[in-house]
C-alpha cells in the first residue's frame, strides 16, 4: 500500500517541526560550506593579491560621497555636449535632403502626372512631411547619443548610479533596485516597468512603476535636446551655446530624478505606507567596452527601434493632421476649432493650442511632438492658400525652424515649459498599457497616467504666471 | 520529437561532421520547430547568459552590465551537430529557493520543464559564490555542463581556475569560456551535445556535509514520494522543498500534480 498524498505532507508537516525552524538557515549553511570548499579547491590566486586594483580604485571615486554626484552630471553633461554639437550638422544635410530637395520633386512629380490636389496634399504634405521631419529632427542626435550611453552602460558605470542614488531610495521610503528601474526607463518607460519585477514587494513595486514617467525616455530626449539648442543655447555666445544647452538637459533630466524621490517620498508616506525592504547591489566589474559591436548593436535596438516606432506613427499622423487642417466647417479648419478651444488653456499654462493638440496626438509616441508642431504651424499659417500646401518651400535647418517657432509666438517662456511639460504630462499609450498588465490594477495604471499630467499642468502654470509676474 | 537527418541537403552535411567543431553550429534565432533537444541556461545575474545565448542563437537578447537584465525568459534555436534544440535563457538568480518573481521563473522551468540539460553559467572571477547557484541546480537536475564564463576577466585578476579539479568535484563537465569574445562555445557545444545523447554520465555533485539528523529526516521523506510517485526525477529536492515549507510544492503534491507540471511545462 503507497502512503497517500495527506501521509505525506503530514509527514512533512511532522518533520518540520523535528528539524526545528531553522532548517532553512542549515541548508543554506551546508551550501554555502560546500561552495566554498570547491571553490576553494580548485581555485588559485598566484602570488599575493594585485598591489592595485584599477575596478577598485575606480569604484572609489565614482561612487565617494564627495565626487560621486559632480562625476555623474559631469559625464552626462560632456554625453550631451557631444550630442547636441555633433547632431546639429547631419541634421542640417538630411533637412536638405528631404524637404529642399526630395519635397519640390514630389510635389512637381505629382503635378506632372496630373494628381488631384486631396491627395498629392494627404500623401506629401501630410504623410511624407510628418515622415521626413521625424527622421530629420530625430535620426543625428539619436544616432549619436544611444550610442553613448550604451557605451556607458556597457562599461559598467548604470550599476554606479544605482549605487550613488540608493541611499536617496531608501529615504524616500522607495526600494533600492528602483534605481535599476529607472536606469532602464531613460531608454524606455515600458521596459521600465517590466523591469519593475525585479522588486519583490508589491507596495515598491508600485511606486516604481508610478514614478518611471519621471526618467525622459528615448521618445523625449530629442524634444529636450532640440529646444533647449533653440532656446537655452541662443540666450548665450555662440562659443558657450552647446555647453549651456547641454546643461539645461542635464538639468531637466536631474528634475525628473528629483521628482522620482519626490512623489516616492509622499506616495510612501501616504496611500502607499509600509516597511523598505533591503537588498544587495552587486556592483559588476568594468569591462573594456566593445565599442563597435556597441555602436552597431546600439543603433539597431534603440537608433532604429525608436525611429521606425516614430516613422509608424507619424505617417498615419500626418495624414490626419492635413486632413484637419483641410476639412473646413465654415470660415475654419477642424484643427483650428481644436487649437482655438485649446489656446486659453495653452496661454494660461504658458504654452498654446498647437502644442496641446500636438500631446494629444502624440498619446501613442511622444517621438512625434515636435513633427507634429512643426506641422501643425505650417499647416495653420498657411491656410488662407487653401490648403494646396504648394507655397511651402522650406528647410528645416536649425535657424528656420526657429524662425518657425516664431511665427507662431513662441518665446522664452514657451520652450522651457515645453521642456518641463515634455517630462511632467501622461506616458505614452504602449506604457500605459504595460503598467496595466504589468500591476493589474486599473486604479493604479490611472493614477500613474494622471499624476504626472497634473503636476505638469500645475508646474507650467506656475512658472507661466511668475514669469509674466516679472 | 523528430530527428529530420533525413532533410538535411548535402552541402550541410559537411558541417555536421564532427571533425569540423566550430563551423558545427547553426544558429536558427527564433526557429525553434521540431527540437530534439531542450537546454536552459541557468546562472547568477550579470554573468553573461545573455551573451552565450545571442552567440547561440544568432538572436540579439540585449545585453547589459549590470545585474537583473532577463526578467523574463527568452527561448531561440540552433542546431549542432545534426541535432536541433530549443534554448531558455533564464533569468540571473542567486538562489532556486524562490523568493522573487524570477526566481520562480527560474526555478519552476528547471524543476517542471526538465530541459535535457542545463547549461550552469559561472563566473570564474566569483566562483564561490557563483557555486551556491550551480550547487543548487545540480540537486534538481542530473543533467548538467557548467560554463565558466568570464575567463579572460578571471586571468585579468589573476585567478587561476583549475577546470579538472572542478568538474571532478562536481560531477559534470567543466567548459571554460568567453562568450564575449566567442571564445570555447565550440567545446561548451560538443560537452552540451554528449551530456544530451547520452555519451557523457553525469554524476552530480549531492549536498554531504548535512547533519546526520537532516539526513535521516530527508532520507524518511524521500522514501515516501518514490513510493507514490515512482516516476519522479528528483524527489530529494521536493522533500528538502517540503521540509522548508514551500506552500508551491505542496499545493503541487496535494492535488498530485507534480509529474502534471512535468508534462505540462515542456
Amino acid at each position: 500500500m503507497n502512503p497517500t498524498v495527506d501521509d505525506i505532507l503530514q509527514t512533512a508537516q511532522e518533520l518540520r517541526w523535528k528539524v526545528g525552524n531553522n532548517f532553512h538557515e542549515q541548508l543554506m549553511e551546508t551550501i554555502y560550506t560546500e561552495a566554498a570548499q570547491i571553490a576553494d579547491r580548485s581555485v588559485t590566486y598566484p602570488g599575493k593579491k594585485p598591489r592595485f586594483d584599477l575596478d577598485r580604485t575606480i569604484d572609489g571615486i565614482v561612487t565617494s560621497r564627495l565626487w560621486g554626484f559632480p562625476l555623474m552630471i559631469l559625464l552626462f553633461t560632456v554625453v550631451f555636449w557631444i550630442t547636441i554639437s555633433g547632431a546639429n550638422v547631419p541634421s542640417d544635410w538630411i533637412a536638405r535632403l528631404l524637404i529642399g530637395i526630395i519635397y519640390p520633386m514630389l510635389k512637381t512629380g505629382a503635378a506632372t502626372i496630373g494628381l488631384p490636389w486631396w491627395l498629392s496634399g494627404l500623401l506629401i504634405d501630410g504623410m511624407y512631411l510628418a515622415t521626413a521631419w521625424v527622421v530629420s529632427v530625430m535620426l543625428p542626435p539619436m544616432a549619436i547619443f544611444f550610442p553613448l550611453f550604451t557605451l556607458l552602460e556597457d562599461f559598467g558605470y548604470l550599476p554606479r548610479v544605482a549605487f550613488n542614488l540608493d541611499n536617496w531610495f531608501k529615504k524616500s521610503g522607495a526600494h533600492g533596485k528602483q534605481a535599476l528601474t529607472m536606469m532602464m526607463g531613460f531608454g524606455c518607460n515600458a521596459a521600465g516597468m517590466v523591469a519593475t519585477r525585479i522588486i519583490d514587494s508589491p507596495r515598491e513595486r508600485l511606486i516604481a512603476m508610478i514614478t518611471n514617467n519621471f526618467a525622459l525616455c528615448n521618445g523625449r530626449w530629442p524634444t529636450q535636446i532640440l529646444i533647449a539648442t533653440l532656446f537655452i543655447g541662443a540666450m548665450v555666445p555662440a562659443q558657450l551655446a552647446g555647453l549651456i544647452s547641454a546643461l539645461a538637459v542635464v538639468g531637466v533630466a536631474l528634475l525628473g530624478v528629483m521628482l522620482s524621490f519626490g512623489v516616492s517620498w509622499s506616495l510612501s508616506k501616504s496611500v502607499l505606507k509600509g516597511e523598505i525592504s533591503t537588498f544587495s547591489l552587486e556592483l559588476p566589474p568594468y569591462r573594456p567596452p566593445r565599442i563597435w559591436q556597441t555602436i552597431t548593436t546600439s543603433m539597431i535596438d534603440r537608433t532604429f527601434f525608436v525611429l521606425w516606432r516614430a516613422v509608424v506613427f507619424a505617417m498615419p499622423a500626418g495624414a490626419i493632421i492635413w486632413l484637419g487642417a483641410n476639412i473646413h466647417v465654415g470660415n475654419l479648419s477642424l484643427v483650428e476649432y481644436l487649437i482655438n478651444f485649446l489656446n486659453p488653456l495653452g496661454w494660461l499654462i504658458g504654452l498654446n493650442g498647437i502644442i496641446l493638440v500636438a500631446y494629444i496626438v502624440a498619446i501613442p509616441a511622444n517621438e512625434i511632438v515636435i513633427p507634429t508642431i512643426l506641422m501643425l504651424t505650417v499647416l495653420t499659417s498657411n491656410l488662407s492658400g487653401v490648403g494646396d500646401g504648394a507655397g511651402i518651400m522650406f528647410q528645416t535647418d536649425q535657424v528656420e525652424t526657429m524662425a518657425l517657432f516664431k511665427t507662431g509666438g513662441w518665446t522664452l517662456l514657451t520652450g522651457l515649459n515645453l521642456m518641463l511639460f515634455s517630462l511632467m504630462h501622461n506616458p505614452c499609450s504602449t506604457t500605459i498599457y504595460t503598467m496595466y498588465r504589468e500591476s493589474g490594477s486599473l486604479k493604479w495604471t490611472l493614477v500613474a497616467t494622471l499624476l504626472p499630467l497634473c503636476m505638469g499642468f500645475v508646474v507650467t502654470f506656475v512658472v507661466a504666471q511668475l514669469w509674466r509676474l516679472f | 520529437m523528430t530527428t529530420n537527418s533525413k532533410s538535411i541537403p548535402p552541402n550541410l552535411l559537411c558541417e555536421s561532421c564532427p571533425a569540423h567543431h566550430a563551423a558545427n553550429l547553426l544558429k536558427l534565432g527564433v526557429n525553434m520547430e521540431n527540437w530534439d533537444y531542450a537546454i536552459a541556461l541557468a546562472g547568477n545575474p550579470n554573468t553573461g547568459k545573455s551573451t552565450v545565448f545571442n552567440a547561440l542563437t544568432g538572436l540579439r537578447q540585449h545585453t547589459g552590465n549590470w545585474p537583473g537584465k532577463t526578467v523574463s525568459r527568452a527561448e531561440g534555436g540552433f542546431s549542432y551537430a545534426n541535432h536541433r534544440y530549443k534554448i531558455v535563457d533564464l533569468p540571473g538568480t542567486y538562489s532556486l529557493l524562490a523568493t522573487s518573481l524570477d526566481e520562480e521563473v527560474a526555478r519552476d522551468f528547471l524543476l517542471f520543464g526538465r530541459p535535457d540539460v542545463t547549461i550552469v553559467v559561472v563566473d570564474a572571477s566569483r566562483l564561490e559564490r557563483n557555486l551556491n547557484l550551480a550547487l543548487q541546480v545540480l540537486e534538481i537536475t542530473d543533467r548538467a555542463v557548467v560554463c565558466l564564463n568570464l575567463i579572460d576577466e578571471a586571468k585579468r585578476h589573476n585567478i587561476q581556475v583549475d577546470e579538472r579539479r572542478l568538474a571532478r568535484d562536481l560531477g559534470v563537465p567543466v567548459v571554460p569560456t568567453s562568450a564575449r569574445y566567442g571564445r570555447g562555445l565550440a567545446e561548451l557545444l560538443q560537452a552540451v551535445d554528449e551530456v544530451a545523447t547520452g555519451q557523457t554520465v553525469c554524476k552530480p555533485h549531492r549536498f554531504q556535509t548535512e547533519s546526520p539528523m537532516l539526513k535521516q529526516t530527508i532520507g524518511q521523506l524521500v522514501t515516501k514520494l518514490k513510493a507514490t510517485f515512482p516516476t519522479l526525477p528528483n524527489a530529494r529536492w521536493v522533500a528538502l522543498r517540503l521540509l522548508d515549507g514551500d506552500e508551491r510544492i505542496a499545493e503541487a503534491v496535494r492535488k498530485g500534480e507534480l509529474e502534471e507540471l512535468y508534462e505540462s511545462n515542456r
